[in-house]
């Protein structure tokens, strides 16, 4: 069947203003919306940028703007869509545009640096592993789902008025180790988000949770940070 | 412009960031991805990674050495098959204390499933052998180790496309590179390269490899001189979503999940009594091929089923639900309730630059390094997988001889003097851009790859005869010249990826090639390889390593012996 498909499109060294482009894909039911995109640029306008690689929603890279929804391009499919087969491609929102619908996610990683994203120990490693309680690790896998795509912070309303809001996706990697009890660090952690740009920058409006492609509750583990900070307990 | 580094590693995945981990501190070291790190398809593995630390039943290094060499169907090295079986519990307590969130026993230690062709006691059963973070394994190791090098405060490249290697006379001194978002050409000086550039399923119409995943590596290596090795061994993963090849893995035969045909018969019984659903991916990716030639595909068509219905709601949640994930969203099937269709899907690539187990790049049969160029992961052939890999076995590949190789450029680096810059490199890659920019021709990428996808998986798949084989390598070389015919329409210097999936393209060809000569030449079926005109191993002829080189700009074969220490080749039944 016959799809259209107007796709944002912006050259920093040949356009003033973005523009939009028309394409006709031919497409079955079950095609993801990234094999469209794949089409047009394979077939059609070689000059079609955007960004992709795993192809099957795990590495993050593709996530944009489906008509008007903030999805993955390669988990969304032709059939999820009752728009009549048309369709409008857009960059996500809050970050700057490079071009067509390659955004600059440089901001987005700075803050996940910002949270100190690693596990921090103290003393001398085990000889095996340390142990870990299962329960533990479930509580934090969740955020384990995490693929760095950026859909939330590109979605949350708070990100959008406040720039220096860490924003959804780096504070769930903040919570992964906060709550990690294998880590050390976690009053410290606690106490770098005590404030307006951090933890308390989210009025739990759940917009990341709803667009996540993961489906990870967002929101809800979030909001064990700020229970652990008011209960001023470290580990869950 | 030019950037100077003691060490430069080309490829985030796994094998580049454990690599990184190890110079971190000792060297000046660049880490350089084509993909942002994190986008690399290490992430994408699912189902585990093995080694005998034995936390759920008892297990034993040389075990999994023994399942190794049988999985390989004796082809892999045994002397690199001991060091990495050996190297496995080391390697997945230091990941744990990197960080990396394994799911957890009762007793709160690291949690084992089975795996396929993991065994306990020299073939007699199952075992628990596959460490795992529920089906994320990838992921989670991904992400730490990424993590871990932004603490070391490691220099990233990310979105950096690498175009060619600097080989002068006979070392390596660095690499060229061509900046996406600038469309800049960086020449990277230093005294080691290490390509870490991970597979090339894309060769093959149906895949569980990434759009990146175009052997950039291994097509550089090769036309700079080096040899391929095994490069006919292909893996196909014998349960791809059917059509699409997105991989349901292992873990859910490891689970409990079974294949059944049309019947609704568990076939694998027939075809492997002791071990049935948990036999190694060459073998089931053969039955299944077997059970649809024989018509008992599922309504007559060329998938059968993976039936995880019984397995229960909870470990679908907890265990497999990323791909319970997949199934629902691509497949449109829940699991829980209905079996997956599926298929074979190209996977991964046994072959590949010929290293050793330093990681050094090797030349020639007599395994002569090549001074300052290393290889390490999916790019690199050790050989631990020989004709077939198992399940498991890559991820810990990727680590042990990452770190392996780490170690052992760091000690290289401190005995050689940076090597004389030289511009001409870079001079050269830019001319090259130049004129392929200013290609003029009729060919349009998006055909010739079809073409070249569809050559591959038909004739140079699961199954082989001289015939295909030989229609295949024709078609190849006159894609070649088509792709030498490609019109580049995008000019800009901005995100051009119209002028790198062309680039990629002339790579895919050029280790299509490879595979097919290798094929050919290997008159015997063994792992992976299965020729139909000749279906028996053959170990007087064939037990050696197959090297594929560029000798006055065209391919030629030798080979290479294989090394056998403990395990004397014996037929191979499960
Ligand atoms: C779906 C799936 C599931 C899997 N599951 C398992 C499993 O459960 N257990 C297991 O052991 N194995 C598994 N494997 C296999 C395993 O994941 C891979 O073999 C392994 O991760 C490869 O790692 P790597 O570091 O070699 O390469 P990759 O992770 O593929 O990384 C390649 C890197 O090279 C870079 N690169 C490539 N070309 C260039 C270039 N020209 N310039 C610059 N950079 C470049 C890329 O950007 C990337 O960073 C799975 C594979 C797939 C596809
Ligand atoms: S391409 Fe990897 S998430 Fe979509």
């Amino acid at each position: 069947m016959q799809c259209t498909f107007a796709v944002f499109r912006f050259d920093p060294a040949a356009d003033r203003q973005s523009r939009y482009q028309h394409y006709v894909v031919s497409a079955e039911p079950a095609d993801k919306i990234l094999d469209c995109l794949n089409r047009i640029r394979w077939e059609q306008d070689p000059t079609l940028a955007y960004r992709a690689s795993c192809a099957h929603g795990i590495c993050g890279s593709d996530a944009m703007v489906i008509n008007g929804h903030v999805a993955l391009a390669c988990q969304k499919l032709v059939r999820d869509f009752k728009t009549a087969n048309n369709f409008v491609i857009e960059p996500l929102p809050v970050f700057q545009v490079l071009r067509d619908l390659i955004v600059d996610l440089r901001p987005f990683f700075e803050k996940h640096r910002a949270v100190r994203p690693y596990l921090v120990t103290a003393g001398e490693n085990p000889e095996k592993e340390r142990l870990q309680n299962s329960e533990n690790q479930q509580f934090v896998e969740p955020a384990l789902r995490c693929i760095l795509c950026a859909a939330c912070t590109a979605t949350c309303p708070i990100t959008r008025v406040n720039p220096a809001y860490l924003g959804p996706a780096a504070l769930l990697r903040a919570f992964r180790y906060v709550c990690d009890s294998r880590d050390t660090l976690t009053l410290e952690r606690l106490q770098a988000l005590d404030n307006d740009d951090g933890i308390w920058g989210c009025k739990t409006m759940w917009w990341c949770t709803e667009v996540c492609p993961k489906g990870i509750p967002v929101t809800k583990c979030l909001g064990q940070i700020k229970r652990l900070l008011k209960k001023g307990d470290a580990h869950a | 412009m030019d950037r100077h580094y003691d060490a430069v590693i080309v490829g985030a995945g796994l094998a580049g960031l454990r690599a990184a981990i190890e110079l971190a501190g000792r060297a000046r070291v660049a880490v350089i991805s084509k993909v942002f790190a994190t986008r690399s398809h290490s992430g994408a593995a699912q189902g585990g990674i093995g080694a005998a630390i034995g936390n759920e039943e008892e297990d034993r290094w040389e075990w999994h050495m023994f399942d190794t060499v049988k999985g390989s169907d004796y082809l892999g090295d045994q002397d690199a098959i001991e060091v990495m079986a050996k190297d496995a519990p080391r390697t997945i307590y230091e990941l744990e204390h990197l960080g990396v969130p394994f799911n957890r026993t009762r007793d709160g230690r690291i949690a084992q499933r089975a795996f396929g062709g993991h065994t306990r006691d020299f073939g007699k059963a199952p075992v628990k052998r596959a460490c795992y973070a529920a089906d994320r394994t990838g992921r989670v190791i991904l992400d730490t180790l990424w993590e871990q090098s932004l603490r070391k405060g490691i220099d990233f490249f990310d979105e950096y496309h690498v175009l060619s290697l600097m080989i002068n006379g006979s070392s390596c001194s660095g690499v060229v590179a061509y900046e996406l978002a600038t469309g800049a050409i960086v020449g990277f000086h230093s005294k080691a390269v290490l390509l870490a550039t991970g597979g090339a399923g894309r060769i093959f119409k149906v895949t569980s490899n990434a759009l990146a995943s175009t052997g950039d590596g291994m097509a550089m290596a090769y036309r700079a001189g080096a040899p391929l090795e095994d490069m006919e061994f292909v893996q196909f993963h014998p349960t791809g979503i059917y059509k699409l090849g997105i991989l349901i893995s292992e873990a859910a035969r490891g689970e409990g999940g079974v294949l059944r045909n049309a019947k609704g018969e568990r076939f694998m019984e027939h075809y492997a009594p002791v071990i049935k659903d948990l036999a190694p991916r060459d073998m089931v990716s053969r039955c299944i091929l077997e059970e649809i030639r024989a018509g008992r595909g599922i309504d007559g068509k060329d998938f059968v089923h993976l039936d995880l219905t019984h397995l229960g709601q909870d470990v679908i949640g907890h265990k497999l639900a990323e791909i319970a994930g997949f199934a629902k969203t691509y497949a449109g099937v829940d699991p829980a309730r209905e079996p997956i269709p599926v298929h074979p899907t190209c996977h991964y690539m046994m072959g590949g630059i010929a290293a050793n187990a330093d990681g050094e790049v090797v030349v020639d049969a007599g395994a002569t390094p090549l001074p300052g160029l290393f290889a390490a992961g999916e790019c690199a052939c050790v050989s631990v997988h020989g004709a077939n890999r198992l399940g498991c076995n890559s991820l810990l590949d990727t680590l042990v001889f990452g770190r392996r190789t780490g170690g052992a450029i760091r000690d290289f680096i401190q005995t050689v003097k940076a090597p004389k810059p030289s511009d001409a490199f870079r001079k050269k890659a830019e001319s090259r851009m130049a004129e392929l920019l200013a290609i003029e021709g009729p060919e349009q990428i998006g055909a010739v790859m079809t073409e070249l996808q569809h050559t591959m998986m038909e004739h140079v798949s699961v199954f082989r005869h001289a015939k295909g084989l030989q229609a295949a390598l024709a078609n190849i070389r006159e894609l070649k010249e088509r792709c030498a015919r490609i019109a580049i329409l995008d000019k800009g210097k901005c995100f051009n990826r119209n002028l790198l999936d062309s680039i990629e393209l002339g790579q895919m060809l050029d280790l299509a090639e490879v595979i097919t000569l290798g094929a050919l030449y290997r008159g015997e079926s063994r792992g992976a390889h299965w020729r139909e005109d000749f279906p028996k191993r053959d170990d007087e002829k064939f037990l050696h390593h197959t090297m594929v080189h560029l000798s006055g700009g065209a391919p030629q074969i030798f080979s290479r012996p294989v090394a056998i220490t403990r395990f004397e080749p014996r037929e191979r039944t499960y």
